[in-house]
């Protein structure tokens, strides 16, 4: 449970900082439906995991929180990327595009064979 | 960087103010509830009823529980939160529990406590060295009575052995002095100081040199050589401003001058005599004249043996020596009762503790037991908890507490409870080892060294903690396991019986180790009454006795000083309220011991019996009212140049005389036995006999004869005084210190005592042991009996339903009644076999300390186990009786 979770963790956070660098100030349900979407509604998740997530980014300096007004007049508290944030993220997706494309030479020839 | 920053924000948030934490879990929860709120107007746009929309909105957030709490621990580190809110929680169930919590803590207070302070008490004393360099070098030398026990040693023995001994590096002998110290210079006022006569190499011997000056040598210990004096770090700073300039100086102690030529270090502890601050040569003479002083056995050895030589071999060569000492002084040894059997050489530890050893060992054994008690009872009581909260932990863990958080929380609070105890056992040793030293019997060595010991602590709070994790572990394990159905189900008042077998286990322990100190005191206790029941010999009441001092007028005549006595005792018969008084060289159970050879004419033993030695005056023995058996007391007619006239006690009559009249009966005694020469003494009565050591030793052979017709005055005498009944004895101790300084205002006085006081004060050690064995088997007693009736209560409330099934088909009250005291006194009765047994070995182990009556005396086993059985008895009864109480209906109907 644990490794999945820490894997999930991490690409989630990704999955956030992307979200928030292309529509810029977003609430929590607000980018879970984006994510959602994204996915092209392949992950469907509780949204209640995201808090946490966005909890923690918060901590690390990523993002800040503060609560605005939505379109549709409700109060929610919105999430932006700092500085840190950008940089991160640049770092983060490097990270991830490497991982995956190492990971690819592994999986690609095995499924020729 | 980053994951650090995150780390430094979770630790300020464990430091959170809770109103700032419930501020963070609204912020938060407004925020779930803003995602609701947006996700539900998103789905009635599409279509839903606003209902329907918030539930789907609520199921796709998930469990909003779980994430409040996934959130919290985010924001701080669970682990150390837990930790910080099991403590928070276990505080609190202690604060709703006081009467567990009470219990918990007190006995493990009491069990710390009491066997640190023990411990500590008995280190220094039986287990720490000596604090000498070498200390296992060092012994203790006695002579052998000819009939067995060991006796002080005479300066003649000294001397011949010292002279020729190669077994040791040093020999010295000792004697208590108490010189008066005049007013002068530094201190304001007279004062009596308690010293020591020692031999030139005492020092040398004990391997501890002076800090200041120099020791003492051959020439400072010569026959009538010059007066000089050592003194202790604490008289030098109490008496003399620790004038670094002391040595060479000059002092006036009695009426002589001494010249100080060192000052023993402030570490030197002085184990002989703790209280000696002045030590002066001994000054013996070594022609040894075979009627003086130089045999008498009141003098102490002390020797260090060379390295690689041990007491065994030291004592064999002693003896050779001693062998022909006996044949070259004849006459001397003849004149104190006979040459010894032999030496004997004991380590000094050993010997120095030999009296007191018993009886400690006994108090250490007695407290293991208290402190296994403790335990016993702290795992029972924190097991009883464990089993009441299965229904608490069942439901906990229903709501999805993890497993391993019970495990927690139980340790938890077995550790606030061990540490609460502990802490308190800190105040309970400190005050037990104070209490330790005001009850402990004179004769204890080293008790200045007697604090309370952190390694001994330490190991006491260790055992009960271990004790307290074992527990919380096992009552975890107890609680955990079975399902959560049946853990809920207990509220309900069925409860499985299996789980119980563990805490019967332990009070059927706690019983059982009760049995084994009640016994034990109960020994002791018998001991004591048979003790005290014994006859001294004469009548203790209304008598307050003193001791009048050497004067310090050096080289005064025996014949002012018999002189001064009488003078004294007539202005003491004087005082209104005296009714009679008298004198005596030595006093019964005061821990006086002088012995001298009596030599019977008829037995043709020329080298004489052992006996107590009384020079009295007439009048002693009409005061203390010791029986005169046959013949006359002595009286005024006995003065110096009259026919000697002698007392026999009843055991020497019925010894030497038996069936005959040994009034008329010739004797030699002290200096004259074996001496041809010297004329005869007569028999003129035959008196009571008199417990002189202690009422528990059976020697009682004695002489008394007047002080005049003795071969020398006693310095030293005591004064013994009956008073008018109505008066209290020590009442009139100032008027007769008075008559006595109204003849010489330089006699000191001391060791003023009712007889009363002097006989309970000889069995003072016993009394020591006797309290705390009392005290440590009520102790058990209880923690005994609550143990009884915390699980037959737990169990009648568990059995609430049962028992009322049974009252309903009909059980009488009666039926119910003995249903709950069968199991109970089941318990008890298991208990005391146990116990009984157990009983058996520690009475054996007491054997020595018992008096008139042995291990295995049947009244004290059937009393502890008749007062077990009625204590478990009223135990049983009260949960018995709620039991018999219970109202069937209302039991069915509580399901």
């Amino acid at each position: 449970m644990g490794d999945k979770t820490d894997v999930w963790q991490g690409t989630l956070a990704l999955m956030v900082l992307r979200t928030l660098e292309t529509i810029g100030p977003q609430h929590g349900y607000g980018l879970a439906r984006r994510i959602e979407q994204t996915s092209g509604d392949q992950l469907q998740l509780n949204y209640g995991t995201l808090y946490p997530a966005l909890l923690k980014l918060e901590q690390e300096g990523y993002i800040r929180s503060k609560w605005g007004v939505s379109d549709n007049n409700r109060k929610a508290k919105f999430y932006e990327l700092t500085k840190a944030g950008h940089r991160q993220l640049k770092k983060a997706a490097a990270d991830w595009e490497q991982t995956t494309a190492i990971l690819a030479r592994f999986l690609t020839p095995a499924r020729e064979s | 960087m980053r994951p650090l920053r995150a780390l430094v924000l979770r630790i300020f948030g464990l430091l959170r103010s809770r109103d700032s934490d419930a501020a963070q879990d609204a912020d938060f929860s407004a925020e779930l509830e803003s995602n609701v709120a947006l996700h539900t107007d998103d789905l009635i746009r599409s279509g839903l009823t606003p209902t329907e929309a918030r539930r789907q909105a609520l199921i796709r957030l998930g469990g909003a529980e779980q994430t409040r709490q996934a959130h919290r621990e985010r924001r701080t580190l669970p682990s150390i939160e837990s930790l910080v809110q099991d403590i928070r929680f276990g505080s609190r169930m202690m604060a709703h529990n006081p009467g567990f919590t009470a219990v918990a803590v007190l006995t493990l207070a009491i069990g710390i406590g009491a066997s640190t302070a023990i411990f500590s008490a008995i280190k220094p004393i039986l287990i720490d060295p000596l604090p000498y360099p070498d200390a296992h070098r060092l012994t203790m030398l006695w002579e052998l009575r000819k009939d067995g026990p060991p006796m002080p040693v005479t300066f003649g023995t000294f001397y011949g052995l010292s002279q020729r001994s190669r077994s040791f590096d040093n020999l010295a002998v000792f004697k208590p002095w108490q010189p008066a110290a005049a007013a002068t210079g530094g201190a304001d006022r007279p004062e009596r100081i308690a010293g020591q006569r020692v031999s030139k190499d005492f020092f040398r011997t004990l391997g501890i040199a002076p800090s200041l000056g120099r020791d003492f040598q051959a020439s400072d210990d010569r026959y009538r050589g010059t007066n000089v004096a050592i003194l202790s770090d604490r008289l030098w700073h109490r008496r003399f401003a620790a004038d670094q300039t002391i040595v060479g100086k000059q002092v006036r102690l009695d009426d002589a001058l001494y010249t100080v030529i060192g000052v023993m270090p402030a570490s030197f502890e002085n184990v002989l005599n703790p209280s000696a601050e002045i030590w002066a040569p001994l000054q013996y003479d070594p022609s040894l004249p075979f009627d003086g002083r130089e045999w008498g056995h009141h003098l102490r050895l002390i020797g260090r043996l060379k390295t690689g030589v041990d007491c065994q071999q030291a004592a064999n060569e002693l003896s050779v020596i001693l062998h022909s000492l006996a044949q070259a002084y004849a006459r001397g040894y003849d004149s104190s009762g006979g040459a010894p059997n032999g030496i004997l050489v004991h380590p000094m530890q050993g010997d120095l503790t030999q009296a007191v050893r018993p009886a400690l060992l006994a108090v250490l054994g007695a407290v293991v037991l208290v402190l296994l008690i403790a335990c016993v009872n702290v795992a029972n009581l924190l097991l009883a908890r464990g089993s009441q909260r299965r229904a608490e932990f069942a439901m906990r863990s229903a709501l999805g507490a993890p497993q391993g958080r019970f495990a927690r929380q139980l340790l938890t609070e077995s550790l606030l409870l061990a540490t609460i105890g502990g802490l308190l056992g800190m105040a309970v040793a400190e005050a037990g080892a104070r209490a330790l030293l005001a009850l402990s019997p004179p004769g204890l060595p080293r008790l200045n060294a007697v604090s309370v010991d952190g390694a001994v602590f330490l190991f006491a709070f260790a055992l009960t903690t271990l004790i307290g994790i074992a527990v919380g572990l096992v009552s975890n394990w107890q609680a955990s396991r079975g399902d959560l159905h049946t853990g809920m189900h207990q509220n309900s008042g069925r409860a499985p019986d299996s789980r119980h077998w563990m805490r019967r286990t332990l009070v059927v322990t706690e019983v059982s180790l009760a049995v084994v100190l009640l016994v034990s005191a109960g020994l002791l206790l018998r001991s004591m009454q048979r003790l005290l029941a014994v006859d001294p010999g004469f009548d203790a009441s209304h008598l307050i006795t003193m001791q009048v001092q050497e004067s310090g007028h050096r080289y005064e005549t025996d014949a002012v000083r018999i002189q001064f006595f009488q003078q004294a005792l007539e202005n003491i018969r004087a005082i209104p309220g005296v009714v009679s008084a008298g004198l005596t060289s030595q006093l019964p159970l005061s821990g006086d011991q002088d012995v001298y050879g009596i030599q019977f004419e008829k037995s043709n033993n020329p080298l004489g019996d052992p006996a107590y030695r009384y020079a009295v005056s007439p009048g002693y023995l009409e005061t203390m009212r010791i029986p005169l058996r046959r013949g006359r007391l002595l009286n005024e007619h006995d003065i110096a140049g009259a026919p000697v006239a002698v007392l026999i006690t009843q055991s020497l009559a019925d010894r030497e005389f038996p069936g005959q009249d040994p009034i008329g009966q010739h004797v030699r005694m002290g200096p004259d036995v074996g001496q041809v020469d010297r004329p005869w003494a007569t028999i003129v009565g035959v008196v009571g006999n008199v417990k002189q050591e202690s009422l528990a030793i059976m020697q009682e052979d004695a002489f008394y004869i007047t002080t005049a017709q003795w071969a020398w005055g006693d310095e030293v005498q005591s004064v013994v005084v009956r008073t008018r009944t109505g008066i209290a004895p020590a009442s009139l101790a100032p008027a007769i210190q008075q008559a006595i300084w109204s003849v010489d205002k330089d006699r000191p006085i001391d060791r003023v005592a009712t007889m009363d006081t002097l006989l309970a004060t000889t069995e003072v050690q016993r009394r020591f042991v006797l309290i705390l064995f009392e005290a440590f088997g009520l102790v058990a007693l209880v923690l005994a009996a609550i143990g009884i009736y915390g699980i037959l209560s737990g169990s009648v409330t568990e059995r609430t339903r049962e028992i009322g099934v049974r009252a309903a088909l009909g059980a009488t009250r009666g039926d119910i009644l003995a249903l709950v005291l069968r199991q109970g006194m089941a318990m008890t009765t298991i208990g005391l076999a146990v116990g009984l047994f157990a009983a058996l070995a520690a009475g054996r182990a007491l054997n020595a300390m018992l008096f008139g009556i042995t291990w295995l005396d049947r009244i004290t086993y059937l009393s502890v186990a008749l007062l077990l059985l009625s204590v478990s008895c009223i135990a049983c009864l009260i949960p018995a009786r709620r039991a018999a109480s219970i109202d069937p209906m209302q039991a069915l109907r509580a399901e």
